[in-house]
């Protein structure tokens, strides 16, 4: 019984999936669309009483293999938040749903779960059930426009690839298994000391560690991205750029920290190499793209690469960017989604030339969009500028001790710079495009115009007045014993 | 009024307001904008004019913490060093704002920018916190991208735009970085300027670091004041942009690196700063003489003033370089002095492209007799371009000439030449190929400027050359202790020391210094 308590977060998350899904029985077809604002209440209501639990002391339910900390009820509340304002995105979409909107809810709910769940994993068996949940749910969630060619593409390319790395995965685990004897990650740390030689061990963590870059979107596991992303319905793939991300951030955070910190120690030139692979990468795919989904995708990518800056200096201080940074992320590209699915509602397009119009026709919009992509640019005041500061710091403070991330410091600022370049050009499409694209003004519902300047308000509000975020950053890196 | 909280947010607030009015409000956008710039040119006027010269430490000083948990404050002051930069910036601001009647597209949108760049540059400049200090600089960097490529002028303002924005970012992240550096290794978890400035003087860093750092900063400020060989983007950006864009842009927002070099980096690495000075030197040559003799061949009136801009950037570098108390007050008179004049010459040659819709030398001519007032106006902004007495650029020029001359003798005459002849060679043939000779047919029916209101930002602008042209004294005076203490060696960091300082190093170092009577004149 005190275990369900401790769990009582996500339980009252699939207790709204299972209920979104049981109303759907009752309702007829034409209020179903509702259902939006129903999970959106019932979210908002959880994320508020997740204020009301204590991050200290950390509680642990199941013999060890969830763990409420600090760092756990951080990415509740990030993933609660993204899912709040993905369902009112998903409101605004619901035309281009033809029908399954409880499902489209419920599944959104139990992913939701999976990524609460693998926030307090601190088991492999419990991060790998987590995963799957959430992997799964958005194998039905990417294809959920059946009748769109493109997102039956989307769907397959995310299946098969999203199949493999739960492959690497479990594979990872079970070398790990074999090798160390144990799953627990607190019992793997105490005795990794004894295994950092031992290939078995170090392998199966190497293959844990392609599972979960293939969520963040780490180079070389990349490459399902843009597809995956500009196939998808909106909701998806803003669901994907925040929550799923963020759902392998916080996995790897805890099994670089928690459960092998011997081999992290040794790690800083792999996470480096991997962070400037990754955005360059992306920085360099986005400059072409014409498609804002696809850049989008690219630029996620990119982001992925400035995230694992904060991992590659492996202390409190990376950790804390790193927590700071998907903050700042999670509004600016929620921001940027919630306006594109404005823009073309259902419609399949999403050429960045067909958004000239909108400075004219829709101002607030406009604004709306360009407060998005110049807090993806990093522009100060506002919350991407601090978590690149935050990043730019940690690398510079590291770097007394290791050379490399000096260089990597200074590879981050040039990739920065080109990000600058593709987010300045969506703010050119949009001031002085083709106004051909928007030639009407956009109707903006209620869920919508909040969910607008709820994001607004984090995207400025976060790079002003970051003291409660830092500090909640602060603690859920101090949980993880940093 | 007095209140520098007060001046940095009349505009901020003013474009918030902007931005939640209707989008038809034409004319009160305008006069909202006027009336912002024109309170904070009043407070900082008031805050000019009520400095004490001698007194130590920051005056109008207001500190609030802002992110303690990263040692991040909101401080704002003025010393002798900021106070006319702030005057400066407030009033190219109020006739940036004044000559914005030709942009009659998207006002709201121009207006909210406009204000936010002028916000932005006025904090930038009383900012005493460096993570302060680079958002506000920020702040004004960023609302060029969309001036210049909404409203700028040519075919190629999607390219400048984003040449500029791209650049000048670059600059300032490498800057940002070598603050960052600072930070954290002085190790006194502070952004804080005057704490890192007690941290540093008690305990110095190595010069290895203090040089690498010291390196950072010049590159990373360096590309945003258009050190050669990084100006590139300077005569293009101001060419396509909108005449306030480049009056703010050129005037005032540029300053800012040379101002974070005098701030930040000659007191807090003066180590480090001994390495680079003379590859400065050279450097500060290139921009005299190299752009100098690129503006000689500019057919096109924005471009030939942007390469004078960028050339007279040189003598505010090699001011700089001198390290020595009357080349750095020459520099900051020359930033003073030349902020007024990009800002009229910008003006000026913006008026003529809203008018005429060239500003190429090759058509144009005879117009001092269409446009007497402008005419009468652009040619004493040339004089006063070519250096001469009586306007505010002579004893900035000159100052930094003496000031280099003991160190980097070769540098001094070869700019020297470049400052009175080659700049002499632009400016007469622009004035003749402009104002002189006859008037094509086609230009007879040009307005000139008429009444009282169009006519004040010139007024304004050219007045304030003359004025401190005439009375250098008015900036020095309250320089000079400020630049003694900034220069002194570490041990004068604290209050008392500085006075000693000042009257230790005074006789030596201040002999070229025209205006540095003995005794205070008091106004």
């Amino acid at each position: 019984m005190n275990d369900l308590a401790t769990i009582g977060l996500e339980l009252a998350v699939v207790l709204t999936g299972l209920g979104v899904l049981l109303a759907d029985l009752w309702l007829a077809p034409a209020r179903r669309p509702r259902l939006a604002l129903v999970t959106a209440l019932a979210l908002g209501a959880i994320l508020v009483a997740s204020f009301w639990v204590p991050a200290e002391p950390a509680r642990t339910a199941f013999a060890g293999l969830y763990v409420a900390d600090g760092l756990a009820l951080f990415f509740k509340r990030f993933f609660l938040l993204a899912a709040l304002l993905v369902t009112a995105l998903a409101w605004e979409f619901r035309d281009g749903f033809e029908a399954g909107h409880a499902e489209y809810h419920a599944l959104s709910c139990f992913a939701l779960a999976g990524m609460m769940f693998a926030a307090s994993a601190r088991h492999f068996a419990l991060l790998f059930v987590a995963v799957e949940l959430v992997t799964v749910t958005f194998y039905v969630l990417v294809s959920f426009q059946r009748r769109r060619e493109t997102a039956l593409e989307a769907g397959v390319k995310y299946l098969i690839l999203g199949a493999l790395a739960s492959a690497f995965l479990v594979f990872g685990m079970a070398l790990v298994q074999a090798g160390a004897g144990t799953l627990a990650f607190t019992a793997l740390a105490e005795r990794i000391e004894t295994f950092t030689g031992n290939p078995l061990v170090v392998a199966g963590l190497l293959l844990v560690g392609v599972g979960l870059g293939f969520k963040i979107a780490v180079v070389p596991f990349q490459i399902w991205v843009p597809d995956v992303y500009q196939g998808s319905p909106l909701p998806t793939t803003a669901f994907l750029a925040a929550g799923s991300k963020a759902t392998g951030v916080v996995l790897l955070l805890r099994v670089l920290h928690e459960a092998a910190p011997a081999l992290t120690a040794r790690a800083g030139l792999l996470l480096a190499a991997l962070a400037v692979a990754t955005m360059f990468y992306g920085a360099l795919g986005a400059l072409p793209q014409r498609s804002l989904r696809r850049l989008m995708g690219y630029s996620s990518i990119a982001n992925a690469g400035f995230l694992l800056v904060g991992f590659a200096t492996r202390d409190a201080a990376g950790v804390e960017a790193v927590l700071v940074y998907l903050a700042g992320y999670l509004f600016a590209v929620l921001l940027v989604f919630l306006v594109a699915t404005l823009v073309w509602r259902g419609a399949g397009g999403d050429d960045l030339e067909t958004l000239g119009g909108l400075g004219q026709q829709a101002p607030g919009l406009a604004a709306a969009l360009t407060l998005g992509a110049a807090s993806l640019a990093g522009v100060p005041p506002l919350a991407g500028f601090l978590g690149k500061f935050l990043l730019l710091r940690a690398a510079l403070r590291a770097g007394g001790g290791d050379p490399v991330l000096y260089l990597l410091a200074g590879l981050t600022l040039v990739a920065a710079v080109i990000a600058l370049y593709y987010y300045f050009g969506l703010v050119r499409a949009v001031y002085w495009g083709d106004t051909a694209g928007v030639t009407a003004p956009v109707p903006v519902g209620g869920p919508g115009r909040l969910a607008l300047l709820a994001c607004s308000a984090g995207v400025v509000g976060l790079g002003l007045v970051p003291g409660p975020v830092l500090a909640w950053a602060r603690a859920a890196a101090h949980g993880l014993g940093l | 009024m007095a209140n520098l909280t007060f001046i940095i947010f009349c505009p901020l607030v003013a474009a918030g307001v902007i931005a939640l009015l209707p989008r038809t409000f034409n004319v009160l956008f305008r006069l909202l904008a006027l009336g912002a710039t024109g309170l904070s040119l009043l407070g900082a006027l008031r805050v000019f004019l009520a400095l004490e010269p001698g007194a130590a430490g920051l005056q109008f000083e207001q500190q609030v913490p802002w992110i303690p948990a990263l040692g991040i404050s909101y401080h704002v002051g003025v010393d002798g060093l900021n106070a006319g930069l702030l005057l400066m910036g407030a009033l190219v601001a109020f006739a940036a704002v004044c000559v914005s009647r030709e942009i009659t597209a998207r006002q709201q949108v121009y207006y909210v920018l406009l204000l936010l760049m002028t916000g932005g540059i006025l904090g930038a400049f009383v900012a005493f916190d460096l993570f302060l200090f680079y958002v506000f600089h920020e702040l004004a960097l960023v609302p060029t991208f969309l001036l210049i490529g909404l409203w700028g002028r040519g075919e190629e303002r999607t390219f400048a735009s984003f040449q500029i924005t791209l650049y000048l970012s670059l600059g300032a992240l490498v800057a940002l970085a070598g603050l960052i550096a600072l930070y954290v290794q002085a190790g006194a978890g502070t952004f804080n300027l005057p704490e890192l400035t007690r941290h540093l003087a008690a305990q110095p860093l190595p010069v290895r670091v203090q040089t690498w750092v010291f390196g950072l900063l010049l590159f990373g400020f360096g590309v945003l004041v258009a050190l050669w060989p990084f100006h590139t983007w300077a005569p293009a950006g101001y060419a396509a942009a909108p005449t306030a864009a480049a009056m703010l842009h050129a005037g005032v927002i540029k300053k800012f690196g040379l101002y974070g070099l005098i701030r930040v980096a000659l007191p807090l690495l003066p180590e480090g700063a001994e390495a680079w000075v003379t590859l400065l030197a050279w450097l500060a040559l290139g921009n005299i003489l190299y752009c100098g003799l690129v503006a000689m061949r500019q057919r096109d009136l924005h471009r030939l003033i942007g390469n004078s801009s960028v050339a007279h950037m040189g003598f505010a570098f090699l001011g700089i370089a001198s390290l020595s108390v009357v080349g750095v007050t020459g520099a900051v008179v020359v930033m003073v002095a030349h902020g007024l004049l990009a800002a009229l010459s910008f003006a000026v040659s913006g008026y003529l492209h809203q008018h005429l819709r060239t500003v190429n030398l090759d058509q144009l001519g005879g117009l001092l007799r269409a446009m007497p007032f402008l005419g009468g106006v652009m040619v004493m902004a040339m004089f006063a371009g070519c250096g001469l007495p009586g306007f505010a650029n002579f004893p900035g020029e000159a100052l930094t000439l003496f000031g280099a001359w003991p160190n980097h003798r070769l540098v001094v005459i070869l700019a020297a030449w470049g400052a009175l002849v080659v700049a002499a060679v632009y400016m007469l043939r622009a004035v003749r190929a402009l104002w002189h000779g006859p008037l094509p047919e086609r230009w007879g029916e040009a307005q000139d400027a008429r009444g009282a209101w169009v006519r004040l930002p010139y007024a304004l602008l050219l007045g304030a050359l003359v004025v401190f042209g005439c009375a250098p004294r008015l900036l020095t005076d309250p320089l000079r202790p400020v630049v003694v203490r900034l220069l002194a060696p570490p041990a004068g960091a604290d209050a008392t020391a500085a006075g000693l300082a000042g009257g230790a190093t005074a006789p030596g170092r201040l002999a070229g210094l025209p205006a540095a009577g003995a005794g205070k004149v008091g106004r």
